[in-house]
């Protein structure tokens, strides 16, 4: 009797919570913002990216298997070179572990979904329209040609055509799309864990993940930043890398590579989480050492910044400088070893079952740690005078590349293709496939060293006859096609009809991480109910924890209101804060990005009237999507979520996830801030004299000092205003609330105006010498965001009279003061680097 | 067999603000984070000086500012590495499973935070070397 009640309420909770979390059907398919959904679309689209890399690298390796071929010219040898390195490494190599993260993290935690759904839907759209748009260039006769790294002043003096502007544009609008996942990852790191998942029971991946988030953020606005300056010499023509106006092309390099050099670890250490989930499953043992690991990921992290000009000894650096750098790729070797170290010594405790998955692991250790060993070759500076610009490199970083991330990912896609579909992909064609990887890969890159030894230059459409360049050559482009054969066995067996095939039973591979508790067929919810996790495996070690999943025992069993919720948990603990109601499918997040996409893509054509409506269009589009979807004032202050216990619905401040995602975006817009400042000092250090009193016979004027100082003191009363109006709102004054922000935003603008008007007044031309154009984008960037400080009071004000923000209800304005906080600082920066150092210096 | 899942009821911890520092997220970042700044600032020294001070001077100024930021760097690195050390001693052995008891949260922490500051202390001497071993810009 009793029991028969238990199972009825037990359905209908599971009904509704269904319902809440349902797909969308037909068209509306597409409207989906679930991980799930969001998450695959991703990795698909990566993959497809993958493809067309891999498919340009053959066309390469054909034109290369003989000496002296002409079957491509070398402009289109450059272009597609050019494009594949981007492609591999700004569409395919970033991208897919955002993805995979995006599909994985939250069921590794117990969490519904990620905090922000339709920012992940929102990246995928412009990562898809950006990268059909980088790639299609190629078809046009129109790819960048640059190599992918672009250096100036290759790329801004001597290439016609738009190719150039497609790479600058089209790579920046998808570096953002890799910003938002980074936000949404750290804030899925750190808040959205199931309650008693403390910081030292995360799964690796999750340390892993978090690491390489808050990698992207500090790594990826310096790129940023050096593509807003070379775009702006190329549009408007201030000359940053223009020697003959005080450029200095070594700011790109300098830029790039600050971005760069992380970047290879930002792609090695997720496919390293992977193995790090695959290897406990396979050794049936839980992972030793796990302290040891995350050090290791902390550790490479950090030290990974470090090491950006190892790849420009040959530009001639000091020699200290030259010393600093190699001594921390040398030290970067130690947490890499180590984690190694972890995960054999891990296979070695256990008892080891055999599969394709852990042989691509194996695979991918190996090859890893050969590139590894190439690597610290070319790190000594002596040597790499020698191998520098030569295949030797080319070598060396597929051996990483391919080693550290492409196996792993392979064996992630053996690992969870049962997660995803329900089924599995054939042990047989895997065994073929792994092979013919395998030799393929060592047959193509393993000569090149070998040419590369011999003097064969990289990027070279042709080679001639003789040298003895013929043999390693055709080899390489054997295996290139042995390799590439490898794949085609793997996509057909990814894709290839499996009806028949019966589904796996749940959890497969008997693993002991959480991902693994969902039933097969999977439910779009998630996880049934969100359990307390007292263990690092708790699928091994916690009984009886898949029934009281799977019967609703734990939290959020039910969704009582038909909404989208969960849980907010605290960093360190993971102590419950907070029942956090996530939003639902929308076409929202699609529009913002295909207008965002029209407002870079319409500018690579200098199409400004198009650009100019796409922006509008596009800001209309983010704030309604921000005034739906976002701080939503509940219709009851606290809820029930299950287990006797009650959480607010509605938090502010640093409790809230928003303010979260709002410190953390800040972090990364500081940075690239600061890379601009960086790049005006670095013009400072290789001038004589900066700013110069005279160039070329004419005068040349700065923005002076009195108006930035006016500009700067403005912006600090608009700051104060702000936080007035926080203080006002909170206790309920709403004229002081309304005055004060009225005040602010007459400030914020009044400043902009200051500290354009003067460079404006004193004839200030950003065109003439490398100093004001520094200058000049220092000011453009502050006056931007003094502006869009002031659209965000608007928008509180706007939220206080719609009655969408009050007292209690204030996370807006919580958000928007923090920005402040950041725009401030930007300013105060600002007034002192163009008004007061050329005082100083 | 009863079929109700097996669950301890969690310890109510201590709210952050009453956590010792050695208990808190970003402990563990602190010698990491010194390790960076030092970085950052001997290679930007001795790039203005290599830049401004021309190859023919005296590098004593050089290295008298490096030494200044290695000595207000190092100790505090070593002191973050014995608190630590100090905090997770206080549990049993942490190999091989290291810390996977819920209660062993805070002796995790300490000892990540040790092994970091051994890496950064680690990586600050590499840094210092190379200016003992390398006297001269070019
Ligand atoms: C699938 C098999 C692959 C083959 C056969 C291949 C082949 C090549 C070749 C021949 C070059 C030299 C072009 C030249 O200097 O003339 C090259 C460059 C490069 N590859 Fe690959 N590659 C493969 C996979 C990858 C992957 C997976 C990545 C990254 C995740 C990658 C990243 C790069 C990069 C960054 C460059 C440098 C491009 C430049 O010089 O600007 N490649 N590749
Ligand atoms: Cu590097």
């Amino acid at each position: 009797m009793n029991d028969a009640r238990e199972s009825d309420l037990e359905r209908s909770q599971a009904r509704r919570l269904l319902k809440a979390w349902e797909t969308p059907r037909g068209w509306r398919y597409w409207s989906a913002v679930n991980n799930s959904e969001v998450g695959l679309w991703y990795t698909l689209t990566a993959f497809a990216f993958f493809l067309f890399g891999g498919v340009l690298a053959l066309v390469m390796r054909i034109q290369l298997a003989v000496p002296e071929n002409d079957w491509l010219t070398h402009d289109q040898y450059n272009q597609i070179f050019t494009m594949h390195g981007s492609v591999m490494m700004f569409l395919f190599a970033v991208p897919i572990l955002e993805a995979i993260s995006i599909m994985l993290l939250p069921e590794m935690l117990g969490a519904r979904d990620l905090p922000f759904p339709r920012l992940s839907a929102y990246g995928y759209w412009c990562f898809l329209i950006g990268g059909v748009f980088v790639c299609g260039s190629l078809f046009f006769d129109a790819a960048p040609r640059g190599g992918w790294f672009m250096y100036p002043p290759m790329t801004t003096q001597y290439q016609d055509g738009i190719g150039v502007d497609v790479w600058l544009l089209g790579l920046s609008f998808i570096e953002i799309a890799s910003i938002a996942a980074a936000v949404e990852l750290i804030v899925g790191v750190l808040k959205c864990r199931p309650p008693g998942m403390r910081l030292n029971l995360i799964p690796l991946y999750a340390w892993y993940i978090l690491v390489v988030a808050v990698m992207i953020l500090f790594a990826f606005p310096p790129l940023i930043a050096g593509d807003v300056l070379m775009e702006l010499e190329r549009a408007m023509d201030w000359p940053f890398f223009d020697v003959s106006r005080g450029g200095d092309p070594m700011l790109w390099q300098h830029l790039f590579w600050i971005f760069g050099h992380p970047e290879v670890y930002i792609v090695f250490l997720p496919s390293i989480a992977l193995v790090a989930m695959m290897v406990p499953t396979f050794a049936r043992t839980p992972m030793a050492g796990y302290g040891w690991i995350v050090l290791a990921a902390v550790g490479t992290g950090f030290l990974s910044f470090g090491l950006w000009v190892h790849h420009m000894f040959t530009t001639g650096i000091p020699g200290i400088s030259i010393g600093i750098f190699s001594a921390a790729s040398e030290a970067v070797a130690i947490p890499t070893g180590v984690q190694i170290f972890c995960f054999i010594a891990t296979l070695l405790i256990g008892r080891v079952k055999r599969a394709v998955c852990l042989q691509f692991v194996l695979a991918g250790l190996a090859t890893f740690i050969i590139g590894g060993l190439t690597g610290v070759m070319v790190a000594i500076a002596p040597f790499d005078y020698q191998a520098h610009d030569t295949y030797f490199i080319v070598g060396h970083l597929h051996y990483v590349l391919v080693g550290g991330t492409i196996f792993p990912i392979v064996a992630g896609f053996y690992y969870y293709y049962p997660f995803v579909t329900g089924k599995r992909l054939s042990e047989r064609l895997g065994n073929l496939a792994f092979w013919l990887m395998l030799i393929g890969f060592n047959v193509a890159f393993f000569p090149m060293h070998l040419s590369g030894l011999i003097g064969m230059p990289r990027r070279v459409a042709t080679y001639p006859s003789g040298m003895g360049l013929e043999i390693p050559n055709i080899i390489s482009s054997i295996g290139a096609f042995v390799l590439g054969l490898g794949f085609v066995v793997l996509l057909w067996d990814v894709f290839r009809p499996k009806s028949k095939q019966p589904l796996v039973r749940r959890n497969v591979w008997d693993a002991g991480t959480l991902e693994w508790s969902g039933e097969v067929p999977d439910q779009p919810w998630g996880i049934r109910s969100i359990p307390i996790i007292q263990s690092r495996y708790p699928l091994w070690e916690q009984k009886n924890l898949l029934e009281g999943i799977d019967r609703g025992k734990f939290y959020l069993p039910d969704a009582e209101e038909g909404r989208r919720e969960t849980l907010v948990t605290s960093a360190v603990d993971a102590e419950l804060v907070h029942c956090l109601r996530v939003p639902g499918p929308s076409f929202l997040p699609f529009w913002a990005a295909v207008f965002t996409g029209g407002v870079f893509i319409f500018s690579t054509y200098h199409w400004w009237t198009a650009a100019g409506v796409c922006a509008v269009m596009s800001f209309c589009t983010i704030v309604t999507w921000l005034w739906t979807g976002t701080a939503e004032i509940p219709e009851k202050p606290t809820k029930s979520v299950g287990m006797g216990q009650s959480l607010p619905l509605y938090v502010s401040g640093p409790s809230a996830v928003g303010w979260w995602a709002m410190f953390i975006t800040m972090l990364g817009d500081m940075t690239a801030f600061m890379s601009l400042v960086f790049g005006y000092f670095f013009y400072w250090t290789v001038h004589e004299e900066f700013p110069p009193a005279e160039w070329d016979g004419a005068e040349v004027y700065g923005p002076g000092t009195l108006w930035p100082m006016v500009g700067v003191a403005l912006g600090i009363m608009a700051w104060c205003a702000v936080i007035l109006a926080r203080k006002s709102n909170r206790s309920d004054r709403s004229i002081a609330f309304y005055g004060a922000a009225i005040i602010g935003i007459v400030c914020s603008l009044l400043s902009a105006l200051a500290l354009f008007y003067g460079p404006y007044q004193n004839g200030m031309d950003p065109t003439q010498h490398v100093y004001t154009s520094s200058t000049a984008v220092l000011l453009l960037w502050t006056i931007l965001h003094l502006v869009l400080g002031g659209v965000m009071l608007a928008y509180c004000i706007a939220r206080r009279i719609a009655g969408r923000m009050d007292r209690q209800h204030d996370a807006d304005l919580a958000n928007v003061t923090l920005a402040w906080h950041f725009i401030a600082l930007t300013t105060v920066i600002t007034g002192a680097t163009v008004a007061l150092f050329p005082w100083v210096a | 067999m009863s079929t109700e899942p097996d669950i301890h009821p969690i310890a109510k911890h201590d709210s952050a603000a009453e956590r010792p520092l050695s208990q808190q997220l970003w402990w563990i970042v602190v010698s990491p984070s010194l390790w960076a700044v030092h970085f950052m600032v001997c290679y930007l020294t001795a790039a203005i000086w290599c830049e401004k001070a021309g190859v023919q001077a005296d590098p004593f100024a050089l290295h008298f500012a490096i030494t200044v930021y290695t000595v207000v760097v190092l100790p505090v690195m070593a002191w973050v590495a014995w608190s630590s050390h100090r905090e997770f001693r206080r549990s049993e052995p942490p190999v091989p499973y290291d810390f996977d008891d819920p209660a062993d949260r805070t002796h995790f922490l300490g000892f990540t935070a040790f092994l970091l500051s051994l890496l950064s202390l680690v990586a600050t001497l590499f840094t210092v070397l190379v200016f003992v071993f390398v006297r001269s810009c070019h």
